[in-house]
């Protein structure tokens, strides 16, 4: 899974059968440091994450299996809304 | 599987219902001999790693329902040990 900022949202009225309903929200992938890392990405909405909220979304055939439908060509899906983030760095305390 | 550091973890409420009182951390891919690879994700804990440890993680979705015990669950990384040591011949 992977850290990620909600940047925006796609309205497609026209899309297969088993995405119908769904909503599709652009996310940028970011590092633990939250910079942005790579291109912004389509992935589907599980969780009513909004606008500017930081979020964490999975890649690949799993993204798939978030939906009710599992039989749907999502491949990027929204999983949850951070709250917080605490990196350490891996130093114990 | 990899190795990876525990650097951090994530904190969420509001999440997917397949990660419920799930732990979420935030990995490091690191090398044989602990060092940093530059890459950073997020895994699922199933074995209570804390910070700092060097785990073992997989990255596979059929893994990750077997060790969850969930059907078909959209989760694909998880963290399935805790290394005490790694023995390289040079």
């Amino acid at each position: 899974m992977h850290l990620a900022k909600v940047i925006g949202a796609v309205w497609a009225t026209q899309k297969v059968e088993s995405l119908r309903g769904e909503r599709l929200l652009v996310v940028q992938p970011l590092t633990h440091e939250l910079e942005p890392k790579g291109r912004p990405l389509v992935a589907v909405d599980t969780v009513s994450a909004a606008p500017g909220q930081l979020v964490y979304f999975v890649k690949s055939r799993e993204a798939a299996k978030a939906l009710p439908d599992q039989f749907n060509p999502a491949d990027a899906a929204i999983l949850g809304i951070v709250d917080d983030v605490h990196v350490t760095g891996g130093k114990r305390d | 599987m990899f190795l990876a550091r525990v650097i951090g973890d994530v904190v969420s409420t509001v999440k997917h219902e397949s990660l419920r009182a799930r732990k979420l951390l935030i990995i490091e891919r690191v090398g044989e001999s602990g060092e940093p690879l530059g890459d950073t994700l997020l895994a699922i804990d199933s074995v209570d790693a804390g910070d700092g440890d060097i785990v073992l993680v997989i990255d596979e979705g059929g893994s990750a329902a077997m060790i969850t015990g969930q059907k078909e669950p959209p989760i694909r990384t998880v963290i399935v040990g805790i290394v005490d040591r790694i023995d390289v011949e040079e």
